[in-house]
């Protein structure tokens, strides 16, 4: 088993390249199908201890990058290292590195969970003697050490679900790649599920699919926006919700004022009017004002009733990025 | 790596029906025409004592019954490797195998060994009936050992075509038919076609048809013979099926 320790590990000094800090490496993938390409020159890039969130609407090319990644396809352009691995040159090597669930889990429902998970741990080689205690462990991990002896078919899907995800880290994998790892699971599995893959986080790195954002806002460390198979964003949780916060802000007001009049208060860059009594105002840089906008909202009567910070969430970039054209 | 899918294969192939009702309709038909033929030879048992050198019981009761399981084999096989890639394709559990450190290769043949393994059995089945006699009647055990090899060589044979068979579609249903009507197809067409080019004169071509033709090449087992060519013709087609098996998984990693 590995460390489970939280911290990062250190990259390991014999590696040749710095990159070897990274479990996943893709640059320029391409795949096309026949004249359609699905994935166009996504570069990717996935550092240890990392969550990474992969967004993108219905067809966008997640899956297919994915099974890209986890050698189940092959590029038709571009490189994949695995922990400095290269997938296609060392497919063994590089896959005995990375764990993963499809967004179907390849399940055989005639299965026992036992039978199943041992036969995973079998065939990415973990050795005899570890083989119960990774299974053990993986099936404590996902919440099923109570279900080993029940057969897979007649497990709820959540709980298939878990059975899938056990399946991707039972040989404990520096890399494990989740295709929507939630769908269709109730509300209260749905925070299991994330408590497990933030927990994943800590020891392995996580790449994780998925349309629902609260979901990537929650887990996620990094996320990386796909659209018609080009990525076209790419940045930290942090810096998303850092981005715009506290520089803009709606203003709820009853009487409202012509919009130019907000525009022009002292320190205001920009002010629209979003419905006939809800503005978005945004503040020149450096600039910070709130009390002079609620202090002249009273001397001048226009009834303020709300005023609240407006922060840029992922929907909002989400939106915004694979609506553009429409 | 390849014993753990070959054990992964069979696990799951008993724990489905289809397992049991294969095994169940093979041992009805081949006992029944063992049970005939053994009626027969004792029928017959007077006439043959007069005769110089008759032919033994097992030529008379193995013989056949090993036809019949090889005539049974040829639509028995198809459905079981069904299974074998095109259901797992479609019911996406191929991921699994694809996405662990396990080469194209090891896929193929692991699966190999598992049905073979599992045709092994039902080749020992149909020899436990004229072992059966051993206790009664002088038996023939070098014919008998010839019998068994010619059909665990065909039984492999049958499985490399119809795995390839399963590798080209995901439809579990069409890949049993296509497997059948390609197992037939060779059946009938090489041998007409061995006919047809030895009725030319062309000896070499029309022996070089008998690759194709596995049932034909396991007619010298059932006169106890061990051909070397009849035996080099079914490992060949075995080869050559796994072979292309492999690519087409391969390729469709590529194109798909």
């Amino acid at each position: 088993m590995h460390t489970t320790s939280t911290e990062r590990p250190q990259p390991v000094a014999t590696m040749p390249e710095p990159e070897a800090a990274s479990t996943i490496s893709a640059r320029g993938l391409t795949r096309t199908f026949g004249n359609h390409i699905a994935v166009n020159d996504v570069t990717l890039e996935l550092r240890r201890g990392e969550v990474l969130g992969f967004l993108g609407p219905n067809g966008a090319g997640k899956t297919t990058t994915m099974h890209m990644l986890t050698g189940n396809l092959a590029p038709s352009r571009g490189e994949i290292r695995i922990c400095g691995i290269d997938l296609l040159e060392q497919p063994s090597a590089a896959k005995a590195r990375i764990g993963y669930l499809p967004e179907v889990p390849p399940l055989y429902r005639e299965l026992t969970v036992d039978e199943y998970l041992q036969l995973a741990a079998k065939l990415h080689r973990v050795p005899r003697a570890r083989r119960a205690d990774a299974v053990a462990t993986a099936k404590q991990r996902c919440g099923l050490s109570d279900t080993g002896g029940k057969l897979i078919g007649t497990l709820s899907k959540g709980y298939q679900q878990r059975v899938g995800i056990a399946q991707a880290i039972v040989h404990s994998p520096d890399v494990v790649v989740l295709d929507e790892p939630t769908v269709g699971l109730d509300p209260n599995q749905i925070r299991d599920i994330r408590g497990l893959i933030r927990e994943l986080g800590g020891a392995h790195s996580v790449i994780l699919s998925t349309h629902i954002l609260p979901e990537v806002e929650a887990v996620c460390d990094r996320v990386q926006i796909m659209h018609h198979g080009e990525l076209v964003y790419g940045d930290t949780i942090a810096a998303l919700k850092q981005f715009e916060r506290g520089t803009t802000v709606l203003v709820g007001l009853r009487r409202p004022p012509p919009v130019t009049e907000l525009a022009a208060l002292p320190g205001v860059a920009a002010a629209d009017a979003i419905e006939s009594m809800l503005f978005r105002i945004q503040f020149a840089a450096g600039a910070d004002p709130i009390d002079a906008l609620v202090k002249t909202a009273a001397a001048r009567d226009w009834g303020l009733y709300q005023l609240k910070p407006a922060q840029t969430t992922l929907e909002d970039v989400f939106v915004h990025l694979t609506r553009r054209e429409e | 790596m390849i014993l753990t899918i070959a054990g992964k294969e069979l696990r799951t192939l008993f724990a489905s029906p289809l397992a049991w009702v294969v095994l169940t309709v093979m041992q009805l038909i081949v006992g029944y025409a063992f049970l005939r033929r053994l009626d027969d030879f004792l029928q017959l048992q007077p006439q043959l004592a007069q005769m110089a050198s008759p032919p033994g019981i097992t030529d008379l009761v193995a013989g056949p019954i090993f036809g019949t399981a090889a005539a049974v084999l040829l639509f028995a096989v198809p459905v079981l490797s069904m299974r074998l890639i095109a259901e797992e394709r479609r019911n996406q559990t191929m991921v699994l195998l694809m996405s662990a450190p396990v080469s194209m290769t090891e896929i193929v043949l692991g699966k190999f060994v598992g049905l073979t393994a599992f045709l092994a059995g039902i080749v020992a089945l149909t020899t436990l009936m004229p072992l059966a006699l051993a206790g009664s009647a002088r038996l023939d055990y070098g014919l008998l050992a010839a019998l068994v090899v010619g059909l665990l060589l065909l039984a492999a044979a049958f499985a490399a075509v119809s795995l390839f068979v399963s590798c080209l579609t995901v439809h579990p249903v069409v890949a049993a038919i296509g497997a059948f009507a390609a197992l037939l197809g060779m059946v009938l067409a090489g041998e007409a076609a061995g006919d047809g080019l030895r009725a030319r004169g062309w000896t070499v071509a029309a022996s070089l048809t008998q690759v194709f033709s596995p049932i034909k090449s396991f007619e010298p087992f059932g006169k106890g013979l061990l051909d070397t060519y009849a035996i080099a013709c079914l490992v060949l087609l075995t080869t050559l099926a796994l072979a292309l098996a492999i690519r087409q998984l391969d390729a469709q990693r590529l194109r798909s």
